[in-house]
């Protein structure tokens, strides 16, 4: 015995139930209301392709809406509950609903959003609250979802007797197997029907593919079929809610198999015809699943309905439980089911049901032209079978049309995939078209769709299958149409006066059963999501306590705040003492790469829009680098080491980009060039040395005269090895220090020890911003935006004139000299501070002539200053114009001034 | 996701590597302003086989050109490129 809870109640089930078998075995026959008109549900199938009966299952974290309870093995504790209904399952408010179906057809949300917005907004409010599934939980799931990667020669997908025939075969001729099924057991039709293969042949088989190596995995779905037979399995460890032994609750897994047979078997069809979608009413495989595996009965006095041989097997197996088969309607003529031995009518189509919310109480049909009626409590319904070919169809293949059994069944494939047993061969049943009133012929139960929404989408002109998925929904419910399709399929064939395979397909995607997003994340999720690069120093930093900032996967210190700063204060204090003193700051995280060899002045004049081979040996310039398209991608600076060595250094953020930028024009431009160009960045740490006293500290570290601006001497400090580079990011005198990132602390602390003694200070990211804001630096992500060419950035005198350069061509285009575009300015505050990401008006209201791309203030004087994209902005200083920000509410006077606020001659930072 | 045969190392899954574009659309250095744009941005995208870069950037960092049939994903051809694959 095993307790669960349904609705606040406690019920008991036994071992290897699932919750709709165990709800049956407890009389509960209600357990849903339906999606778009609240229409009592109860279970209709024993399976994944289950609509009606989802439940809530779990609680807190590990709470899973829209379960199948088809789907799920009750374990002792399991919490479930109905949905979709207020305030109870038995007395639901938005029954009313049902009522409103007329006004609630096919393109309802179409007809109405497109009538009047205004309209809409007030119905949408209410349709939220009242359509719809379960809930999403509002906690983080506590349990892990692993993912795994395997391969095999042999991949079966469905445990079913074709399948385990297909896995021993292959297992015992030599070749890796996994078997993989769904179920919790192996087999599950035999038990349904009793074939000649029995309970012993099911346990040998299993233990002869494990003895031959093969790998057996039940409750596994393969949920997608992707290129390269590359199937995805997801594996239930624990079930829907259950806490899992070993902390892992579900397994994604990634196979690559060299063949993939599929032994999917098929799903059994309703029929369409009035209230269909009663309780009660449940397809006929299900009934039989339910009285020979579960060994639950669901109904007393039972009706039949059917277009096949199949459904008498579920007649015989309820007479062994002691049902009373009311009556068989066989669709088929006589002599159809004569010999059964059960109350058989032929030419028999249902066509209404009654009942109460709970249950079933009477059938009525059409039969050979005149309508009768039973009383009945369980009608088992048997429409045909579909083959299940989602995972052939993922796969690329093509579908044939099978007349006899009325259905698709795999043909070709691109891939190395093989369909077999039911799927492939389904049994032949007798056409039918339904007769009912199509108003309550529910063809879609989870989205609610009817035969008469088919109809009015296609009075409403809608032809194609793919415009009438969506326009009535069908087949787009968490069930994807397992059930849905055929109906709509047939009644647009017939619609149109063309066969089944004329109407057309919709497409079959993955996944073939819902995947919960935590096992596509898996191990990825929360602070995994995207990995974190740490400074070499970064233990060194940590213990100053720094703000830090992201930067690309980076962390780098913002600011570092002292006794009780605001993050202002503190990069404002900073920023004051490189103005005034000296500062030192990390900057490891730029990206660097040593070229050397022969060729290397020649590949870096490819690389680089600026000259680059005139360069003198230990000396340094500005320089940067175009798309192909002539825009600017980076900016950075290029140093002569040495004869043929060359250090090219360039923004931390574009660091990836610009390493395949480079490895992709060394390999692919310019394969026969006698160079080589290796990403140095981590193998470096870096830092930056700024302000008046900065060439006092290099002194002292050094014991020699520094490098004059924009030279570069190697070096030893604190008895390391050292590449010193004078080049000056925050206007002040500054150098770079580059060292082995594994010898760097060294370095540090004699250079810290240095700054201290000049009363110096450590800088951040954020004073860093505020100096080369001031000096009109530019920034790649900031004003280097992916837009802007060298000529809107000012920088076209540094272009190479010689050309040769990536971007050199497309540089060339007209349109890209011509009036109109934004050029880079600067921006003076009159009134207000400039808040950045503001647009740029002429007046209130005109259109956005531009925008401020980062503001800052001038340090020492105060002030707010900024920099930002003009049309035309190079003739338009002196300008006043209003510098707004709807988002923020803020908005400012700006003076339109050249884009240096700080020592334009640039005198501060030569000696 | 695909299985790329990787001259280097062999069958990988595609997630080791990342596709940089066709090769009908690298840009040659020095070529005149309107090749240049005709490559970048009125390039064919043909319905069958076609010749791709793609890099194996999580594995050997090797760049490749894959033959590749765009519909069925069939691929028939990988050559490495770069300084070890000229003649």
């Amino acid at each position: 015995m095993i307790n669960f809870r349904f609705d606040g109640k406690t019920y008991a089930a036994q071992a290897g139930d699932t919750l709709a078998a165990a709800l049956l075995r407890n009389g509960i026959g209600l357990v849903g209301r339906s999606f778009k008109y609240h229409r009592p549900r109860g279970i209709m199938t024993a399976g994944v392709e289950e609509p009606n009966a989802l439940v809530t299952v779990g609680e807190g974290g590990r709470t899973e809406p829209n379960t199948r309870a088809t789907d799920v093995f009750v374990y002792e504790g399991l919490v479930a509950k109905s949905q979709n209904r207020w305030p109870k399952l038995s007395f639901d408010v938005g029954s009313v609903l049902g009522l409103a179906a007329p006004a609630l057809s096919a393109g309802f949300y179409y007809k109405t959003f497109f009538g009047s917005a205004r309209k809409w907004m007030f119905y949408e409010y209410f349709i939220r609250k009242a359509a719809g599934l379960g809930n999403a939980p509002t906690l983080a799931d506590p349990d892990r979802f692993s993912q795994r990667a395997a391969f095999c020669d042999v991949l079966v997908v469905g445990a079913g007797p074709a399948g385990m025939q297909a896995a021993l075969d292959a297992a015992e001729g030599g070749k890796r197997v996994i078997l993989v099924e769904q179920d919790n057991i192996l087999a599950p039709s035999l038990l349904r029907d009793r074939q000649e293969q029995d309970a012993d042949w099911t346990k040998t088989t299993a233990a002869r593919i494990r003895a031959a190596g093969g790998v057996i995995l039940t409750r596994t779905t393969a949920s997608g079929y992707w290129e390269h037979d590359l199937v995805t399995l997801t594996q239930r460890i624990s079930e829907p809610g259950q806490v899992p032994d070993n902390g892992v609750a579900q397994r994604l897994w990634h196979v690559r198999a060299g063949q993939v047979i599929l032994a999917t078997g098929s799903i059994e069809r309703p029929m369409a015809f009035a209230h269909n979608d009663r309780p009660g009413v449940m397809l006929s495989q299900a009934v039989r699943t339910y009285v020979r595996r579960f060994g639950v009965v669901p109904g007393k006095r039972v009706v039949i309905a059917t277009n096949n041989d199949d459904a008498y097997k579920t007649a015989q197996a309820l007479k062994d439980a002691g049902a009373q088969i009311v009556a068989i309607l066989d669709a088929r003529p006589a002599p159809a089911g004569a010999n059964s031995g059960h109350r058989v009518y032929n030419d028999a189509v249902p066509l209404s049901t009654k009942g109460a919310r709970h249950c079933l109480k009477s059938v009525s049909a059409l039969v050979d032209g005149k309508t009768m009626d039973w009383d009945a409590d369980l009608l088992a319904v048997s429409g045909g079978f579909t083959p299940v070919v989602h995972l052939h169809m993922q796969a690329g293949g093509t579908l044939d049309w099978h007349e006899d059994a009325q259905a698709f069944i795999p043909a070709s494939s691109r891939q190395n995939v093989t369909t077999i047993g039911g799927a492939a061969a389904p049994q032949p049943i007798f056409k039918m078209v339904p007769v009912s009133s199509a108003k309550k012929s529910f063809i879609d139960f989870q989205n609610d769709v009817t035969l008469a929404d088919v109809d009015l989408a296609w009075a409403e002109g809608y032809r194609s299958v793919e415009h009438l998925k969506r326009y009535t929904t069908l087949g787009m419910a968490t069930d994807q149409g397992k059930l849905s399709n055929m109906a709509a399929l047939g009644r647009l064939a017939e619609k149109q006066g063309v066969a089944i395979p004329e109407a057309g397909l919709t497409t079959f995607r993955p996944p073939y059963t819902p995947v919960t997003m935590g096992l596509i994340a898996g191990a990825s999720a929360k602070d995994a999501g995207a990995h974190v690069r740490r400074l070499a120093l970064y233990d060194l930093h940590a213990a100053k306590n720094p703000i830090w900032q992201p930067l690309g996967y980076w962390f780098r210190p913002r600011a570092y705040p002292i006794s009780g700063e605001s993050l202002a204060q503190a990069a404002l204090r900073e920023a004051k003492a490189v103005r005034n003193n000296v500062g030192m700051t990390d900057v490891s995280t730029l990206a660097k790469f040593e070229v050397s060899g022969p060729d290397a002045a020649a590949f870096l004049d490819i690389i680089c829009a600026t000259t680059i081979s005139k360069l003198a040996v230990g000396r340094g310039r500005y320089t940067f680098m175009l798309r192909e398209d002539g825009i600017v991608f980076d900016d950075g600076t290029v140093w002569r080491l040495d004869e043929h060595r060359y250090l090219l250094t360039s923004s931390t953020g574009g660091a990836d980009r610009m390493a395949t930028h480079i490895s992709y024009v060394r390999q692919f431009l310019c394969p026969h060039m006698r160079v080589s160009a290796v990403n140095v960045q981590e193998h470096y740490a870096g830092l930056a040395v700024a302000g008046p006293k900065a060439k006092a500290v290099i002194a002292a570290l050094i014991g020699e005269e520094p490098p004059r601006h924009m030279s570069t001497v190697p070096a030893a400090i604190a008895g390391v090895p050292v590449i010193i580079l004078a080049a000056s990011y925050s206007g002040e005198r500054a150098f770079e220090i580059y060292v082995d990132a594994s010898q760097a602390e060294a370095v540090w602390a004699a250079c810290e020890s240095q700054v201290n003694a000049l009363s110096g200070a450590l800088y951040g990211l954020e004073a860093m911003e505020f100096l080369r804001i001031e000096k009109g630096h530019l920034v790649v992500g900031g004003e280097v935006d992916g837009r802007m060419t060298p000529h809107d950035l000012a920088l076209d005198k540094m272009l190479n004139k010689a050309g040769g350069y990536i971007g050199a061509s497309g540089l060339a285009r007209p349109a890209l000299s011509e009036t109109g575009r934004r050029q880079l300015v600067g921006l003076e505050a009159i009134a207000g501070d400039i808040p950045e990401g503001a647009m740029l008006i002429p007046s209130e209201g005109a259109s956005p002539q531009g925008h401020v791309s980062a503001a800052a203030f001038r340090i020492v004087t105060g002030g707010s200053v900024a920099l930002g994209q003009l049309t035309d902005g190079f003739s338009r200083h002196g300008e006043i114009l209003i510098a707004s920000s709807p988002t923020r509410g803020q908005q400012a006077r700006v003076r339109v001034v050249a884009p240096h606020f700080y020592d334009a001659a640039g005198e501060r930072y030569r000696d | 996701m695909m299985r790329i045969p990787c001259p280097h190392c062999g069958p990988r899954a595609q997630s080791e590597f990342i596709y940089e574009r066709t090769l009908d659309s690298v840009v040659p250095l020095n070529a005149p302003s309107q090749e240049a744009m005709a490559k970048l941005f009125t390039r064919n995208n043909p319905r069958g086989v076609d010749d791709e870069i793609w890099r194996h950037t999580y594995g050997c960092r090797a760049w490749m050109v894959l033959t590749r049939h765009r519909v069925t994903n069939e691929i028939s051809g990988c050559r490495a490129i770069g300084p070890e694959a000229l003649p």
